[in-house]
């Protein structure tokens, strides 16, 4: 039983943090936000060139044979500075399910994804539409239990604006074919890559609450009223206190989902549903609460709040709403099996 | 990361589970907040001991087993799924003992602890006072050294004290020093109730059993060797003691883990009454799900601690997410149970009822006492978040 991250973990955890708070700053994301394509390929080259992107792919493939375990701290990481560039999505959900193809599909793209020179993302009935659509090489697309690979030139994107500016989010219209299908019956491997999709999702929003709490405690020691900082009341404490408590108990239910679905646990579904509630239910409070201490600057456009905010309200419905993860529980605890109770946890 | 029990824990939690399977009394213990029950607690303590099961964390040398914190969860998941009564002890072994071991002298840990692991030694805790609760520095009972420098002569009153009914002992912190402001000038000591001068005066619980007394002091002689780490120590050694309290031993996962089972199968049993209220079934998995996080983070800082980690700041959480679970467990319960919430075990017409209502009144205890949540939550915004004190 060893329920840490080893040191090379956490160091890269520590040197990819580092990279990121300097590199992707509020003032980035905002000046993406004007821009065209809201993705800067910069950025993208740059963590090309850490690794990040081909985290998953095998050794055999040129990238670095990582797994969930590796990669969670990570996106937690990436949630911290509400990434835009849709690493997160590329590197737990597309190589993943990549991985689970045909040897002649795998060789084909796990290696151009490794050197950088191919973007992959995958869209889900579960999310209606694909972010980031306009941005990869290729669209890996369910259609009922068959997946189909189309590309760029293949399909007619339908931008749909979301409250978050930094989301891309398309309609995709495409025509399935013999040509495009590259799986049949593939119901077992768009589940997976749901639970890859809900374990990011659960991840980055760890990382969107840590940066709230941070933001809103900065700002409450910054504002003064009543002649005295709005972080010595304790109604202001109490609200952050209350974001600090349900984040420091979701941390640990989204490791286990990471090894979960790194192992290949029979109840790893399970474990990703219960992590992206917890994880995504401590970021809407975060954001809630976030926003009450600001008072009327939370409110405005102006105060970076807003970016970690929006973010937050996205994920929370994104690879499955919390109707489908909380109904997922709910069969494995009130079904037929006992599956509550003391010393359970790791069978 | 590999989150399987090796060959060697799960050995041990086979010893366990053969061992509380034969001596785990078949009939529930009475409450021991009863002189009867009391009695049976102690002799079940007795009974532990001789299976040095008693302590499992304390050194093989003081008749425990030397468990690390792993195998301490896997002991306390085996005891709370047994039934296994509860710890009426619990404030001598896993507050007082491990402040001993650290604080203690050799003559104090070899003449006490044997005596707090078979049971013969109760220990009461003598924390609060009339004008010290959430405020503990504001402690202002007197220890003044005699003129021979023998013993203390301790006057004044502490409160709440949880067992001392019936307890041998009580530990706490007493004003040393007469000029002493705040923490300082505190001395921590160790306090048999049976001396002259002490007179403990029951107080009813909510439930009317009497959990809980004022103890009062008058002119009681203590001798000097009852004294735990130096004079005008106190704050320190307590600090360890409450350090304890608010970590892990005080409420392992599997409690609250039990109580998510018992009320997944209250709901089970009583699903159609209960989907009456549609927000139940979504507090039932709630229960079962925190209940889950609880363990999962305890194992995740239990493992780091066993690494060498350090406990921080954060692990004030840890009695807000406890206690407050706890409480909406029991809340979702007494909704199942509907009109027959409200009867006592007793009553002619209380089948099925179990005893959600003795849990829901313990309850509302939790986050009350061992440092109110209101105090926990400006610990975790001044000492885990940053914010400013004033």
């Amino acid at each position: 039983m060893d329920f840490t991250f080893n040191e090379d973990q956490l160091l890269f955890q520590e040197e990819v943090k580092k990279f990121l708070v300097n590199e992707v700053t509020p003032e980035l994301i905002r000046e993406l936000w004007e821009s065209e394509s809201g993705r800067s390929g910069a950025l993208w080259s740059q963590l090309v060139e850490l690794g990040l992107t081909g985290m998953t792919v095998p050794e055999a493939y040129g990238g670095l044979g990582m797994n969930e375990v590796d990669f969670v701290l990570l996106a937690q990481e990436c949630g911290f500075v509400a990434l835009p560039e849709p690493l997160v999505e590329q590197v737990l959900v597309a190589v993943p399910l990549i991985n689970s193809l045909p040897e002649a599909f795998r060789a084909e793209w796990l290696p151009r994804i490794a050197a950088g020179e191919a973007k992959v993302l995958v869209g889900l009935e579960q999310n209606q539409l694909v972010a980031d659509a306009h941005y990869a090489d290729l669209l890996l697309l369910q259609q009922g239990n068959e997946l189909h690979a189309v590309t760029p030139g293949q399909v007619k994107l339908i931008f749909n604006e979301s409250v978050d500016p930094s989301r891309k989010l398309f309609a995709v219209e495409w025509t399935p074919s013999a040509t495009t299908r590259i799986a049949e019956d593939a119901a077992e491997l768009i589940e997976a890559a749901l639970n890859r999709g809900a374990l990011g999702a659960a991840a980055q929003a760890l990382g969107l609450t840590q940066r709230m709490i941070e933001l809103s405690v900065q700002y409450t020691a910054d504002r003064q009223q009543f002649g005295v900082a709005i972080g010595t009341f304790q109604a202001v404490k109490h609200r952050m206190a209350n974001v600090a408590v349900p984040l420091e108990y979701a941390k640990a239910v989204v490791h286990r989902a990471a090894h979960s679905v790194a192992i290949g646990h029979k109840n790893a579904a399970v474990h990703v549903s219960h992590a992206k509630i917890a994880a995504c239910d401590a970021s809407l409070t975060g954001a809630k609460n976030s926003i009450q201490v600001h008072g009327a600057m939370g409110y405005t456009w102006e105060v970076d709040l807003h970016i970690f905010m929006k973010k937050a309200w996205a994920l929370n419905n994104t690879w499955g709403d919390s109707a489908f993860h909380k109904n997922r529980v709910a069969s494995f605890v009130l079904g037929e099996a006992d599956n509550a109770g003391a010393g359970r946890t790791f069978l | 990361m590999d989150l399987a029990y090796t060959p060697e824990q799960q050995a041990f939690r086979e010893e366990i589970r053969t061992w509380l399977a034969a001596n785990v009394p078949a009939e529930p213990l009475k409450s021991f907040d009863t002189a009867e029950g009391f009695q049976q607690h102690r002799e079940w303590e007795a009974k532990l001991n001789e299976g040095r099961w008693g302590m499992v964390t304390w050194p093989e040398a003081l008749g425990g087993r030397g468990a690390d914190l792993i195998q301490w969860l896997i002991f306390e998941e085996e005891y709370w799924r047994a039934g296994a009564p509860l710890r009426v002890n619990q404030n001598g072994i896993f507050l007082l003992g491990p402040t001993l071991m650290e604080y203690g002298t050799d003559e104090q840990k070899a003449d006490i602890l044997p005596k707090m692991a078979n049971g013969t030694e109760v220990w009461a805790q003598g924390w609060s006072e009339p004008g010290a609760g959430s405020d503990m520095a504001a402690i202002r009972s007197k220890a003044e050294l005699s003129d021979c420098g023998e013993y203390y002569i301790v006057n004044g009153q502490k409160t709440w004290s949880t067992r001392a009914v019936w307890a041998d002992q009580c530990f706490g912190m007493f004003r040393t020093d007469p000029n002493s402001q705040r923490h300082h000038g505190l001395t921590f000591i160790l306090v048999p109730l049976n001396l002259e001068g002490i007179t403990v005066r029951p107080i009813p619980q909510l439930d009317g059993l009497p959990g809980f007394a004022e103890i009062f002091f008058d002119n009681v002689k203590v001798p000097v060797n009852r004294r735990l780490g130096g004079e005008g120590e106190g704050w320190k050694v307590a600090m360890a003691t409450a350090g304890f309290e608010r970590g892990l031993m005080l409420r392992s996962p599997a409690r609250f883990q039990e109580t998510a089972r018992r009320l997944v199968n209250l709901y089970k049993e009583n699903r159609e009454a209960a989907d009456r209220d549609p927000s139940v079934k979504e507090a039932v998995i709630r229960a079962y799900m925190d209940a889950e996080a609880y363990t999962l983070t305890t194992y995740q800082t239990a493992c780091r601690l066993t690494q060498g980690g350090k406990i921080g700041p954060e692990s004030s959480t840890n009695k807000i997410f406890w206690s407050e679970l706890d409480q909406r467990m029991h809340e979702t319960a007494m909704s199942i149970l509907g009109a027959r919430a409200e009867l006592l075990p007793h009553a002619p017409a209380a089948q099925g009822v179990g005893n959600w209502l003795d849990g829901f009144l313990f309850a509302q205890s939790g986050p009350i006492y061992a440092g109110t949540n209101e105090i926990q939550r400006n610990i975790i915004a001044e000492r885990m978040l940053g914010m400013p004190r004033k």
